[in-house]
């Protein structure tokens, strides 16, 4: 049988995790061994995950590869495919099919620190390699990670972040923006950008990860650069429109850059050098 | 290497049809409906079109369907059950009566197809595919093979090129692959020796209309161009231009059920719809009509070459005769290597 | 069309519109839209039998609308078409200057949307004797015939949405078959699914379609997808009255009045 690049793994549903309103976490298994064995992906690749009779939707893989074994997901309620996500249970069958795409350099970074900014629904993508780098805790100095959402309700991965919290080797800062906070609110109210200026990490041998909506990223590029990070010590993925995932089908391009094959991990000196089509 | 030359003779061209069908072969041949002439599969020697300068359809269905299966899918009790289709099944064709413009268009198609990862199910329909390419002894002012590269008897892309010599002349076949011999084994008698192989006084002349490195070298300076806005202004944003396209491969995915079982299915879609780069969002990177525009223009003149070191167009003018709001393509590259930015 | 060049000149210099759309010559044998936005490229403006596009598709158009006020060479569709647009709130006489062309191919300017509305009404959408012989074909036909009259014609139909485009009527930002939630329409080219994009389209123009064949016209293939939009303008006149674009008219088919003889709305 010659492989066709449109057939996806079959996928169980091993466990649904509720994360904030509208958004899931899935934790998926191959269920079939020989695809388990072959399937490996590096963070901040991502997929096709798929309903079938409805759809596929692309998000990447939220779980990083040093936990074998299963790939996790986290996507909002909002589209088609997203919904009838949303309405699997556990147990059931989805499709995925990938990894796709280029990685974050992880193995570079051995020895630097790591600065993760985070807004919304794009803590996802930082989360793989936010695991990654914990998992490999002794290969970085100091890990910051500065996630803020809409509200207190709009946080994902609130167990987790509790976590990293508790952790003595993570710097963890949250926010809310201003009106989105609850009674017991303890974090910081503001808009990530002027967050990010207020805690001022220190730009020194550190590599910044920055994900999420274009606003937050465009407002907190500046910031960066006013700490002392050059375009190359910042990280950030672009998020464009697909349906392959592997440069055929014309939608994601940006540029002559395709975010599916060229990305969708880019450094903001990379990013700086493409059109404003994204 | 010598190319193996025959002699056609033009009532021969009717018994090869013939014989081909009686061997069973699938034939795909250009055939006129409400004026329009499409590559549709041909019953009888005498519904095929002649005399045509250019097909409104290219042949790219056969290759790259509208509309085409990619998988079945079926839920029951026992569980989940996929089903990629089967190669096996796909036919094999002679595509009859192709434009040599076309014949290129297919390696172009093939380049986007093979990228990086290769689309087995679009290669396996090519490798059973044989192209009958018929050079073209007219043209009109929408026809500009000759500035991307191409000639109206370019062998490139046929298995066998047909030319014919004079209006009511013979044709010369020009055998080119391995393809194009197993024709000749079905029928040899009828591919005679050649005394006369010169062609080139038959074929159409197409003047050179611009220079087509130039205008890649152009555009790597042309994004934020006004010229985009000023050209697209009456364009609609339908995907007529697109569909009628050699070498345009914008697909959509969709799936189709059908109570417990289904399919995927890719289809067709086009950089000009408004709708094409939406994010769930709202938020949409190509909001214009006229970024829609510059995306389809730079596709093929500056990010095909520049990533796949092929042009995204074969200069087959359909795109011009097929816009309903003559948005022409030839008139809109010649006015961008005019224009000084 | 000299007066209407000097016409147009004048709107421009004296800022009384931003744009005059219009006609030019275009490439090949083909005429196309024209849009003056400065006065030497008026003279760039012609009118001729071969200028049939309905130039009120552009009217609802974005990056047309943001120019600002705009004049319109107006042919007798493109004026119906105007006034339907005006009924259903797409465009007022603060937005629009008309400068019709009639039937005679005069020059005719138009002070207001009311203006354009009585010349309009002196004349009565008439289908034209060839499209109503091959609607009385249709008409003979069983239904099994033509059924398979149209699974036929429509399967060449590729959905490359020029019929949509072309009609100034369909000027949705969001059209039915760009939801997908639920998916009425089957996005890929099926036989069954261009049947329903077709049937849904020309139900959707009932009642507002003024027969100006900018669909037809379109179509890269020539399917004659105008017969449906036709059929459903004289089966609107035979049951629901005869049909004129009217400014302040009831819509034909959107209207609920309390005396329906249908009751499945009450």
């Amino acid at each position: 049988m010659i492989d066709n690049l449109y057939m996806p793994y079959l996928m169980r549903i091993e466990r649904i995790t509720y994360e904030a309103p509208g958004v899931k976490t899935f934790m998926l298994k191959f269920v079939n061994d020989a695809d388990q064995e072959k399937f490996s992906y590096k963070a901040g690749q991502f997929g096709e995950y798929s309903v079938y009779g409805v759809g596929e939707s692309t998000f990447c893989i939220a779980s990083p590869p040093t936990r074998k074994g299963y790939i996790e997901c986290t996507f909002r309620q909002t589209g088609k495919v997203t919904n009838a996500l949303s309405g699997c249970e556990e147990g059931s069958i989805i499709g995925f099919r990938g990894p796709y795409g280029n990685v974050f350099p992880i193995d570079e970074w051995k020895g630097k620190s790591l600065l993760f900014i985070a807004g919304g629904i794009a803590l996802p993508p930082m989360r793989c390699v936010i695991w990654n780098a914990l998992d490999l805790r002794e290969n970085f100095k100091d890990i910051t990670i500065i996630y803020g959402a809409r509200t207190v309700k709009d946080l994902v991965y609130k167990e987790e972040l509790k976590d990293w919290e508790l952790r003595k080797d993570v710097r963890l800062v949250t926010t809310v923006d201003p009106g989105g906070e609850s009674p017991d609110w303890k974090g910081e109210v503001g808009f990530v950008p002027t967050i990010v200026e207020k805690i001022a990490p220190s730009s020194k041998d550190t590599i910044a990860i920055v994900c999420g909506p274009p606003v937050m990223i465009k407002y907190t590029f500046p910031v960066l650069a006013k700490l002392g990070f050059t375009d190359e010590m910042i990280y950030t993925t672009l998020e464009n429109r697909m349906k392959c995932g592997f440069g055929k089908c014309g939608r994601c391009n940006v540029g002559k850059v395709y975010v599916c094959k060229d990305g969708p991990v880019f450094t903001a000196a990379q990013l700086k050098e493409l059109p404003d089509e994204y | 290497m010598n190319i193996d030359k025959r002699l056609v003779r033009k009532d021969s061209l009717e018994k090869l049809f013939d014989i081909l069908k009686q061997n069973s072969k699938k034939i795909y041949a250009p055939s006129e409906k409400n004026g329009k002439i499409t590559f549709r599969d041909a019953e009888n020697f005498k519904g095929i079109s002649t005399g045509y300068i250019q097909t409104t359809q290219s042949s790219k269905d056969i290759t790259f369907p509208r509309a085409e299966k990619i998988l079945d899918y079926s839920k029951s009790k026992e569980g989940m059950s996929v089903k990629g289709i089967d190669l096996k099944e796909i036919p094999e064709i002679i595509l009859w009566g192709v434009r040599p413009c076309d014949a290129n268009g297919i390696g172009e198609l093939s380049s986007i197809f093979n990228w990086d990862y290769k689309d087995e199910i679009y290669n396996n329909r090519l490798s059973k595919v044989t192209v009958f390419g018929f050079s073209c002894n007219k043209s009109d002012e929408y026809c500009f093979c000759t500035s991307v590269g191409g000639n109206p008897g370019n062998t490139l892309g046929s298995d066998i090129l047909f030319t014919r010599m004079g209006d009511d002349g013979d044709y010369l076949a020009e055998i080119l692959t391995e393809k194009g011999n197993v024709i000749v084994s079905i029928a040899p008698q009828l591919f005679e020796k050649s005394e006369n192989s010169e062609k080139e006084k038959y074929l159409a002349e197409v003047p050179v209309r611009f220079n087509h490195e130039e205008i890649k070298n152009k555009l790597d300076k042309f994004f934020e161009s006004k010229e985009w806005i000023e050209q697209s202004l009456r364009c609609l944003g339908c995907g007529a231009c697109a569909y009628v396209c050699p070498t345009c491969a914008c697909f959509d995915i969709q799936d189709e059920a059908h109570g417990k079982k289904g399919s995927r299915v890719r289809c067709w879609d086009s950089c000009g719809f408004s709708h094409f780069t939406i994010h769930t969002s709202g938020h949409n990177p190509r909001d214009a009509q006229s970024q829609r525009w510059r995306q389809r223009i730079m596709h093929k003149f500056s990010y095909m070459p520049e990533r796949l070191s092929v042009y995204g167009c074969t200069g087959c003018g359909r795109c011009s005769r097929a816009c309903p709001v003559d948005m022409n393509i030839l008139e809109n590259l010649i006015s961008i290597q005019e224009v000084t930015i | 069309m000299v007066d209407l060049i000097k016409r147009a000149k004048e709107l421009i210099e004296s800022s009384s519109v931003k744009v005059v759309i219009g006609y030019e010559q275009g490439t090949g044998n083909k005429t196309r839209a024209l849009f003056v936005e400065n006065s030497e490229d008026a003279d760039k403006l012609i009118f001729d039998s071969r200028c049939i596009q309905n130039l009120a598709a552009y009217i609802t158009k974005k990056e047309i609308k943001e120019k600002g006020k705009m004049a319109v060479a107006a042919t007798l569709p493109v004026m119906r078409s105007i006034i339907q647009l005006a009924s259903e709130f797409q465009v007022t006489d603060a937005n629009i200057l008309v400068l019709g062309i009639t039937p005679e191919s005069k020059l005719i300017e138009f002070g207001n949307l009311a203006e354009v509305e009585k010349f309009v009404h002196q004349y009565e959408i008439e289908i034209d004797v060839r499209n109503k012989e091959m609607l009385d074909k249709l008409e003979k036909m069983t239904q099994p015939e033509r059924w398979q009259f149209w699974i036929d014609e429509l399967a060449p139909c590729f959905k490359c949405y020029a019929c949509r485009a072309a009609c100034p009527m369909c000027y949705c930002s969001r059209c039915t078959v760009d939801f997908n939630q639920p998916q009425w329409i089957p996005v890929p080219s099926t036989e069954l699914g261009n049947l329903e994009w077709h049937i849904m389209r020309a139900i959707h123009l009932t009642g507002r379609c003024i027969d100006c064949d900018a669909c037809y016209n379109a179509c890269p293939l020539s399917i004659p997808i105008n017969l449906l939009t036709k059929r459903m303008l004289l089966d609107a006149k035979e049951h629901f009255g005869g049909y004129q674009p009217a400014l302040k008219g009831e819509h034909l088919m959107s209207t609920y009045k309390p005396d329906d003889k249908e009751n499945f709305i009450q």
